[in-house]
């Protein structure tokens, strides 16, 4: 979709993970590492789009009180001229390019999940629903209690699994209850969980990321 | 000394206390529905007021300067209380705090069997666990806000900080007024129930000569305090007896008379979704001929003094104590207050009953949230609840890493390993190859549905997808040796 829209893109296959697994888990020494590599990895790119609304959240509200407590002020002054950089995906486009409209067909009803991390930290507001409302063919489709944590909270669904599964299943009851064929967010932690779900149950609504959605031209462009 | 949070060190995990809250239908009915009333009622408050993000960042302000000079502001709270004629106490923690409305209750009352005590809803008597310390001293609490009037009689604890009853419905409610008040006609319907209480209590107002409130504001400028309540209980547990108890922590000091302003329009909005409190009670030490004639105060510390050095941690003891983020957190929603184990649950007592009492005492709470900041977004005093979660996550997690059973536990082997693939790139894609080969052993259907170890418990209720045959890296790979652009 990127390349379509005209951009160049790098993939640095040195890239792993943000740290944000580690860091939330408590595991606060062992993302350090993890912070180093993806600013050294990065430090060069004139922007950086980033599909995971939570990773975003983890560069934006830790990365430079780690870099402060490891008292490396060279580190800190990269976190802090790499960060501006950081876009997520619907921040990047609506927001750094200005587009609402990217071309792209999907002749389906969907319903759209404010993940926590896109709406309560990165403060996203409608930028991914004016990206849905412009594709040709799609009918967006308000999701009741959208608001409402999916329960996946990285390990706290394996720590929680019983507490994590409630909340999930009043998550996938309002996903169903919308009668959409397709939920997306901009997460793909939380569309694992509610695909965990609705799989399980047997449900037949897909779960894909806001870019899978973008990608689509229906056979045009 | 001994810190004490309620029953909190007694409590079994929350992962384990959460499921078996969540069988328990009725209990989830219950706080599923009070927490939505009061919800959308502080929502449709909130979204009135123009400057609400202003307020929030006033009274995080006042607070956040009260803490950082508590020092000066408690003296100067002293000095103005006694003044006016009240005495002040100290209380390094709950053992100090419960001898010494022990021995002011015994010095009014003579030490006879029998004494009663009416009391105006204070959390901070439940964290020292003073009903029992009174109650073994041969002292009659009576607790006459109707909520604690209800979990009291039914030899209960509270679920929630400012709705302590909020887990029982009026059938339950019902129940239990027949049985404690002898009235076996009692129905369900609220006019019935509250008549039931008030001459209840009525009876208790007028024969009781001792009371005990806490305080939701001391005013340093002035020695006064306040109490912000709806049912009028608090105003008569004030204003009757002849001498006053009033229960303080002493991050409940703010400095001038006008920083009430703030608070008294975020505090009522934010715990019941009210534009003002129907009954705002604030008294100034001794007024011969009006009142109590003996005024004690008693400044509780109880662990709050170590949360002082940290910043992170000092931010903890902003709280006003409003609620909104149990309300709003999706955990509190499904579990109730119990499994917490503590009488702080929800969001800030996951924060606060470990910070009190130690980790040792509930380990498990800071890992009782989702991370999704909901309680972050409706604290009126912004306290950044989730930060300070993974804050106190990492303070377990160094702790638990100095011994050889922490450092051998399945989740540091797990996450030390993770650690060390995502350090390398050639790792991780190994990694990424191996799990694909792995998982066929799991597979069925085309789906993962039965994983060993910790990802069991993702799979014994949710199925996932196993990693796909090529994967992202190996198509970018494949897509540019082909140019395929």
């Amino acid at each position: 979709m990127l390349e379509r829209l005209g951009h160049t893109v790098e993939f640095p296959m040195e890239q792993t993970c943000c740290g944000q697994m580690h860091y939330n888990t408590g595991y606060h020494r062992e993302a350090v590492p993890l912070v180093r590599r993806f600013v050294e990895m990065f430090r060069d790119a004139e922007a950086v789009c980033v599909p995971s609304a939570s990773c975003v959240a983890m560069m934006r509200e830790h990365y430079e009180m780690m870099a402060e407590a490891e008292g490396d002020l060279a580190f800190l002054a990269e976190v802090r001229s790499l960060l501006p950089r950081v876009f997520e995906f619907s921040e990047l486009l609506v927001n750094r390019l200005g587009l609402e409209d990217v071309g792209a067909a999907f002749p389906h009803t969907v319903t759209y999940h404010p993940s926590c991390h896109s709406l309560r930290m990165l403060h996203v507001g409608d930028a991914p629903t004016k990206l849905l409302r412009s594709v040709r063919g799609l009918k967006l489709v308000e999701l009741p209690q959208k608001e409402q944590c999916c329960g996946f909270g990285g390990t706290f669904a394996v720590k929680n699994p019983d507490v994590s599964l409630a909340m999930l299943t009043e998550k996938d009851a309002c996903v169903v209850q919308t009668g959409a064929e397709v939920v997306t967010a901009l997460d793909n932690s939380c569309l694992m969980q509610i695909y965990g779900g609705l799989h399980r149950a047997g449900s037949s609504v897909r779960t894909l990321h806001l870019a899978e959605i973008l990608a689509e031209t229906g056979g045009a462009a | 000394m001994s810190i004490v949070v309620g029953k909190t060190s007694k409590a079994p995990d929350f992962p384990i206390a959460a499921k078996a809250a969540l069988k328990n239908d009725q209990l989830r009915r219950n706080v599923a529905h009070a927490t939505n009333v009061i919800r959308s009622k502080r929502a449709l408050r909130v979204e009135e007021m123009p400057d609400w993000e202003q307020l929030r960042q006033a009274g995080s302000e006042i607070k956040a300067h009260t803490l950082a000079h508590l020092d000066h502001y408690l003296i100067e709270f002293e000095r103005n209380c006694e003044l006016a004629g009240g005495k002040v106490h100290w209380a390094r923690d709950a053992d100090e705090a419960n001898r010494i409305a022990i021995d002011i209750i015994q010095q009014y009352s003579g030490a006879g069997p029998g004494t009663e005590v009416i009391k105006v809803k204070t959390m901070t008597s439940d964290e020292v666990q003073m009903n029992h310390a009174l109650e073994a001293a041969g002292i009659m609490p009576i607790e006459t806000d109707l909520a604690d009037m209800i979990v009291q009689l039914g030899n209960d604890e509270p679920s929630h900080i400012v709705v302590p009853a909020l887990h029982k419905n009026r059938f339950e409610i019902r129940d239990i007024f027949r049985d404690k008040m002898s009235k076996p006609e009692l129905t369900e319907q609220p006019e019935d129930l509250t008549a039931a209480a008030r001459s209840y209590l009525r009876e208790r107002f007028l024969r009781t000569k001792i009371g005990i409130s806490g305080a939701n504001f001391a005013i340093a400028e002035t020695g006064s305090v306040c109490v912000v309540e709806s049912e009028g209980n608090g105003r008569m547990c004030v204003t009757l007896p002849e001498v006053l108890i009033t229960l303080v922590g002493i991050e409940k000091v703010i400095p001038t008379f006008a920083d009430l302003e703030v608070f008294l329009q975020t505090l009522p909005r934010s715990a019941t979704g009210e534009r003002m409190n129907p009954y705002n009670s604030i008294w100034t030490g001794v007024t011969p001929g009006d009142g109590p004639q003996a005024f004690h105060v008693i400044l509780i510390d109880n662990g709050r003094t170590k949360l002082l050095a940290d910043d992170l941690e000092r931010e903890t003891l902003q709280c006003i104590r409003c609620g909104a983020c149990l309300n709003a957190c999706p955990v509190y929603r499904e579990t109730g207050g119990h499994a917490y184990g503590s009488i702080y649950s929800g969001p800030i007592g996951a924060i606060l009953s470990p910070q009190l009492a130690s980790l040792e005492h509930s380990r498990s709470l800071p890992y009782a949230s989702t991370l999704c900041g909901a309680c972050y977004e409706v604290c009126p005093v912004k306290i950044n609840i989730p930060e300070v979660l993974i804050h106190l996550r990492g303070e377990i997690v160094r702790e638990d890493q100095k011994t050889l059973s922490g450092k051998l536990s399945p989740e540091n082997l797990a996450m030390q390993a993770a650690a060390a693939i995502f350090q390398n790139h050639r790792r991780y894609e190994a990694a990424q190859r191996l799990a694909r080969i792995g998982q066929t052993l799991f597979e069925r259907n085309g789906q993962l549905t039965n994983l060993p170890g910790m990802a069991g418990a993702w799979t014994r209720s949710r199925d996932l997808r196993p990693i796909p045959k090529q994967s992202f890296r190996d198509w970018w790979k494949q897509r540019s040796t082909k140019g395929d652009a």
